[in-house]
Formats: structure tokens, C-alpha cells, sequence
């Protein structure tokens, strides 16, 4: 059974289309190839929101989706509008984050013919895109938009692009949203294999030493309440990668922190002496595992991921299990209360438990703080935890703002760690921010940005003065490009080349300038009241200027290619 | 190792970029790639040699697997198949050279296809081994060009026993 109602432009249909998928709100720019839909948006009932920059426009819908779980949407023109998108496509699909980019595209006749603001961007995003389509027949177009949604947010998430050339647009048809998708070659595979999934449980009783090491697969599949329930039953210690913060309680007995380059020592440490590794939802990723060779190298490793190409890509694994992580957990829960020998595990990992206490207690995660030193961004983002009570959708920028983000905010909730982590991309926090504030208008929304990154997408503040929305923006102004000026002191010689930025607009005046609040201070004392200021503004943006000790570096730091336990401690 | 893989994909325009920037963008090797239609003209196959040890030959397939676009790969490894490829070779071949190459075209059953007064185009059909073999016994009397295709491949049908 299908839907129909009648003929309709292309561009009126694609719009029906987004009613059907349920879209609520398009992230977009417009211009002249796409000048049908927005004709059409005119008189819509959906919400645009107008960025100042195609790549703006990605990350927002990026932060919509992941904050939500439902895909972006993302509207924009043909040529340099499309080129716009790609930084921000491949950052989703580094995340597997799931979000629909339609572009515009010349009139095929044009196509190939070096028309103006033509670019061929089924072919630039081909290596960056879960999948894409070039519409040529409005006869495809509510097939491949149906197929679109459903790549995107199925299976492994991530992107997929739909070019949508002018005339299609403005071809007439008659509309009908198809109810089932037919891909003969797409088939995720849900369901765990049971034969793998009790020889995992069999493995965990008889480990002495076992970790739970989860990413980003988990809050992608939702299953943070079940990774909960599996941790607890089996006691299990449980580190998150960047990715997974938030879908295991950073309050919670059993979490260590986070792991990997700047993991915590416990964590770190207890991945290294583990001789059982349950990688659920996580794809060791080289900032996660250091050198390979020695990544829990006693250790079975059990690893569940929906994508079968993660599996054994980096690292070997001895128990395999591809499937949804949210099934595969329901599955394994079951099988504990049955399983042999619960007494003599409970106490066989006695010992463990007490050897990561120790490693926890012996070497927190730490700053040098001195109330009459510099201020340090660590204290900020303390303070801002404390400030927030840890309820708030915290975005990032990419470097050690990011790190001070996941390691001295604790995160007990999925969704609420809204970062950039495989491709690591600066100016995606600001964007972000506004995507999660659209989807949650009553939340605390913060981006904890620093001087270099917030630069990058900064004019999206215009956007969120439009929208009234009371996006915070947490500047930790080193006057440096912080994580690459860390790098150059410890590897470069102290070379500092290029890393300081000491010539920056005064953001107080910025984000007056812009119709926004602008709040600056560089004392340790006055950091809580400007952050309650923040916190009452409710109809605008507020930039915060936190005037931070530049010298300050993220710790622990495991070197690029060294094994986790050779960590640079404060 | 070498590997052949067969690849059903359906045949749609830019499927044939997506295999071969899999290829490049995750610094896989090609060594020859062919497509054509299947019974089915809506899926075509593509045989591609590749190669790679263990670990990369399970990635490619893994990769390969999860494209949209791709309906099923097989590596023929390890399995009786069939494997051909086609050559054009034009050599010269004047009068006293004429027999001899007429006859290693006999032996290895290649068919002369153009003929002029200095030259002969022949087509062979074979597998790698043959095509490698008569290229030595030919490279004497003077190659002037060489083309040939990708291999393809096909599994034998298993004997009842």
C-alpha cells in the first residue's frame, strides 16, 4: 500500500517526503538550485533554521541528531553551497551519526558541463557518505528519499547524500510515499550470534581480571540502561572511549574514566593488565589503543559491533559478535543468572577490583590549581559541572578543551557529550550547540570551545541570536592553538610555530556585537558568578571569555604509537 | 597472496567509482578489474585480482560487503574455478619467421586475427600461466604491442559422486 495525493512539483513532494520521514526541523542555506524547495518552505509548516555557513548548517543538524538520535537534515544549494557541507559530512560519518544532506544541483541537461555553481558532489562525497544519490528522474525522487532515511539511521549509522538537480525539482508527478524500503544488498545484521554470545559469557566467568571497554556504539544503539544492567550484574570495571562518554554513568562505582591518549591512569592501566577486554560498540581506534601490539595484549577480547568491518581491523579479536548492541546486551543479561561458576568469578575479580581502587585513588585525574596562580580551564569546566549539577548537553570544540570537557565533567547520561571524535573537527561545537538547543529548548546547552576552534564557526552565533537561543559558549582563552602547542612542547623542541593567536577579536564586544551576552574573566574567583550569570540569560547567546593559563597541558598524555601505560602524568 | 574476488553489484551509474575508491581510499591494491553484465541486467559482476595478506583480504571483503551498492562478494580462493583472460599481442613476423610463429599459435591453439606483410595480431585466450608462456616464447621475434584484458573467473561445478 502506498500513499498518494495527487501531482505535486518535485519540490513540493520532497517536502511531503520530510513529513512522512516525521523531519521537524531542516538545518539549511539556500541559493539558486534549491530556490524550488525554498519557494515551496515558504508557506510550509516544517522549521528551517538559516545558518551563516553551509558547514554550520551540517553540524548543527550533526548536534540535532546526536542529541536526539533522530537523523539531521540538512538543505542546501548546488556547487560551493554543497562543497560547504563535505567537512561536515565526513565528520558524521566518522561518527556514524545518522543525517540526510540534500543539495541542489544545475538542471541534468547542465550536468558535466561546467555550469555555474555546479560541483560534482556525488562524486566529492562519495568516501564520505554512508551512501549517496544523484536524482536524475523525479520518478526516483520519493524512493530514493525513503531509501535515504533508512540507510541513514539503520545498521551502522551515518550520513547519506541526496543531489537533487533544479529540474527535477520543478518536474510535476504524482506524489506517492512508498511504505518499504527494497535494497537487495543492505541487510545490518541485528542479532547476535547465540554460539558467540554464550561463549562470551563463559569467557567473563573464567577471566580473573576482566574490562569493559564501551564507545560510541552504545549510545548510538540506546543501550545505555542495558550496558548499566550488564556491568552491575557481572561487576564489571567499565572504561568509556571519547565517543561512549555518557553511555555508562561517569558517577558510577564501576566506571574507571575515560581511556586511551588522555585516559585516566586506572583506566589505562587496567587495559593494559586486563585478561578479558569487552569491547562493546568501539572500534579501537589508534587514540584509543596506543600501540597495538601491547593494547591488552593478556587479554581475550570479546568485541560486539553491528559493523562487521570493525571487527578485527586493528586489533584481533578472539570472540566476535556482530549485532545491535542494545540486542546483543538483552541477550547477554539473560544468560547470567545461569551461568557456571558466578560464585567463584564474584571471587576470583575480588582482587581486580581492589588493584583499580588503587590506581584509581593513587593517581586522580589532576591540575596543579593555585588560587593566586593563573586561572586554570580545568577549574572552569569543574565549575561548570558544579554550577550545572552535570545536567546539560555539552558540546565541544577539538583539542584540549575537548579533553578538559571529557575528563572533569562527568557525564552520567547518553546524549550529553556531543563531540567530534574521529575526524576531530574545529568549529563543530558552536553549530552543535545550536542543533542540540533546537531539539531541547529548555536544556542547558554549552559549548566548551577554545580561542582557536571557536573561530572557525563563530558567525554561527548570528544564528543562534535569531533563534533566541540560549546557547552558552565557554571560551578557555589560552591566546594558543593549545593541543598542537602541547605537542611542540613535548616533541617539537618547544618550537612553538605557528600556534599562537594571540591576535583575537575582544569577545565581550563580539557578542554584543552580534546581539549576543558577552561575559569575560581571567580570575579564579569570579569564575562561578560570571557562569551563574550565564545561566540566567534564557533569550540569547552568552559568550563566556575565560582567560586561562596558556601554558597548561592535558594529563595523562600517552605519545602517539606508545603502549597506554606509558602515560606522561601531571 | 593473490586473490580473485567476484563482486555482484547492481548495476547503477557510479557503482563502479564507489568499488574502485574503496580501493584507493583504504590503500588496497588492484592488479585488474572487469565488469559486465549478469543474466540479470540489472546486477553486473565485477572480477577483481587483488592482493594482500589475510587480514587485508578480510577487510576488503568486509568493506566491499558494506557498501549499499554491493550484493555479494566471493573470493575464489582455495576453491576449483576457472579463470581466463584475453590477450591481443601484434609481433613481427616477416618471412622467415612466419612458420615458427604459426607454430607455437598452433600449439598454444591462439588464432591469428590481421595479418599484414610484417606483422601478425594474435588473440589467446587463457589463463595467467598460458598468457605469461606464450608472451616468452613470442618476446623473440619482436612484441610490438600488447593488450589484454582483466582475468575473469568461475567456480567448477562440484562432481556427483
Amino acid at each position: 500500500m502506498t500513499k498518494k495525493k495527487g501531482k505535486m512539483t518535485g519540490a513540493e513532494i520532497f517536502l511531503e517526503c520530510l513529513a512522512e520521514e516525521k523531519v521537524d526541523t531542516i538545518f539549511g542555506f539556500p541559493g539558486g538550485a534549491v530556490l524550488p524547495i525554498y519557494d515551496a518552505l515558504y508557506d510550509a509548516p516544517i522549521k528551517h533554521v538559516l545558518v551563516r555557513h553551509e558547514q554550520g548548517a551540517v553540524h548543527a543538524a550533526d548536534g540535532y541528531a546526536r542529541a536526539t538520535g533522530r537523523p539531521g537534515v540538512v538543505l542546501v544549494t548546488s556547487g560551493p553551497g554543497a562543497t560547504n557541507t563535505v567537512t561536515g559530512i565526513a565528520t558524521a560519518y566518522m561518527d556514524s551519526i545518522p543525517m540526510v544532506v540534500f543539495t541542489g544541483q544545475v538542471p541534468t541537461a547542465l550536468i558535466g558541463n561546467d555550469a555555474f555553481q555546479e560541483a560534482d558532489i556525488v562524486g566529492i562525497t562519495r568516501p564520505c557518505t554512508k551512501h549517496n544519490y544523484l536524482v536524475k528522474d523525479i520518478k526516483d525522487l520519493t524512493r530514493v528519499i525513503k531509501e535515504a532515511f533508512y540507510i541513514a539511521s539503520t545498521g551502522r549509522p551515518g550520513p547519506v547524500l541526496v543531489d537533487l538537480p533544479k529540474d527535477v525539482l520543478n518536474a510535476t508527478y504524482e506524489f506517492s510515499y512508498p511504505d518499504k524500503v527494497e535494497l537487495p544488498s543492505y541487510h545490518p545484521t541485528y542479532k547476535g550470534n547465540s554460539r558467540q554470545i554464550q561463549k562470551a559469557i563463559d569467557i567473563i566467568l573464567k577471566s580473573k581480571r576482566p574490562v569493559v571497554y564501551a564507545g560510541g556504539g552504545v549510545v548510538l544503539s540506546d543501550a545505555a540502561a542495558q550496558l548499566k544492567t550488564f556491568c552491575e550484574k557481572l561487576n564489571l570495571p567499565t572504561t568509556n572511549t571519547l565517543m561512549g562518554l555518557g553511555g555508562f554513568p561517569g558517577t558510577h562505582k564501576l566506571f574507571m574514566g575515560m581511556l586511551g591518549m588522555h585516559g585516566t591512569y586506572a583506566a589505562n592501566m587496567a587495559v593494559t593488565n586486563t585478561d578479558c577486554l569487552i569491547a562493546i560498540g568501539s572500534r579501537f581506534d589508534d587514540r584509543v589503543t596506543g600501540k597495538t601490539e601491547e593494547f591488552a595484549q593478556y587479554a581475550k577480547i570479546i568485541h560486539i559491533d553491528i559493523d562487521p568491518t570493525s571487527i578485527s581491523k586493528n586489533v584481533k579479536v578472539d570472540v566476535p559478535i556482530v549485532g545491535d548492541v542494545c540486542n546483543v546486551l538483552k541477550e547477554l543479561i539473560k544468560l547470567v543468572p545461569a551461568a557456571k561458576g558466578l560464585k567463584e568469578y564474584k571471587s576470583n575479580t575480588a582482587e581486580w577490583h581492589e588493584q583499580i581502587d588503587k590506581w584509581s585513588t593513587t593517581h586522580k585525574l589532576s591540575y596543579k590549581d593555585s588560587p593566586k596562580g593563573r586561572l586554570k580551564p580545568q577549574y572552569v569546566v569543574e565549575q561548570l559541572y558544579k554550577i550545572t549539577k552535570g545536567d546539560a548537553i555539552i558540546t565541544t570544540e577539538v583539542g584540549q578543551n575537548q579533553m578538559w570537557a571529557a575528563q572533569f565533567f562527568l557525564y552520567d547520561k547518553p546524549r550529553t557529550y556531543l563531540t567530534s571524535g574521529g575526524l576531530g573537527t574545529m568549529g563543530f561545537g558552536l553549530p552543535a550547540a545550536i542543533g542540540a538547543q533546537i531539539a531541547f529548548p529548555k536544556k542547558t546547552v554549552v559549548d566548551i570551545a577554545g580561542d582557536g576552534s571557536i573561530q572557525m564557526n563563530i558567525q554561527e552565533i548570528a544564528t543562534a541570536v535569531q533563534y533566541k537561543l540560549p546557547v552558552k559558549v565557554v571560551i578557555l582563552n589560552n591566546i594558543v592553538l593549545g593541543m598542537v602547542r602541547q605537542w611542540q612542547e613535548f616533541f617539537y623542541d618547544k618550537r612553538y610555530s605557528h600556534t599562537c593567536v594571540s591576535v583575537a577579536p575582544d569577545y565581550v564586544k563580539l557578542a554584543d556585537a552580534y546581539g549576543a551576552v558577552g561575559l569575560a574573566t581571567g580570575k579564579r574567583d569570579e569564575v562561578a558568578s560570571v557562569l551563574k550569570e550565564a545561566m540566567k540569560v534564557k533569550d540569547r547567546p552568552v559568550i563566556m571569555d575565560f582567560r586561562v593559563d596558556p601554558a597548561e597541558n592535558v594529563y595523562p598524555m600517552v605519545p602517539a604509537g606508545q603502549p597506554l601505560n606509558k602515560m606522561l602524568l601531571v | 597472496m593473490r586473490h580473485t574476488i567476484s563482486v555482484l553489484v547492481i548495476n547503477e551509474f557510479g557503482v563502479l567509482s564507489r568499488i574502485s575508491g574503496l580501493f584507493s581510499g583504504r590503500g588496497f591494491n588492484i592488479e585488474s578489474l572487469t565488469v559486465a553484465e549478469t543474466l540479470d541486467p540489472a546486477i553486473s559482476r565485477m572480477t577483481i585480482v587483488t592482493t594482500g595478506d589475510e587480514a587485508i583480504l578480510e577487510q576488503i571483503t568486509k568493506q566491499l560487503n558494506k557498501l549499499v551498492s554491493v550484493i555479494k562478494v566471493h573470493d575464489f580462493k582455495g576453491e576449483p574455478h576457472i579463470e581466463r583472460e584475453l590477450l591481443l599481442i601484434k609481433i613481427t613476423a616477416n618471412a622467415e619467421t612466419r612458420a615458427e610463429v604459426l607454430r607455437i599459435v598452433d600449439i598454444f591453439r591462439a588464432k591469428v586475427v590481421d595479418v599484414s606483410p610484417r606483422a601478425y595480431t594474435i588473440e589467446l585466450t587463457g589463463d595467467e600461466e598460458k598468457v605469461e608462456a606464450f608472451k616468452d616464447l613470442l618476446r623473440p621475434f619482436g612484441i610490438k604491442e600488447i593488450v589484454s584484458t582483466g582475468r575473469i573467473a568461475m567456480p567448477r561445478t562440484p562432481k556427483h559422486k
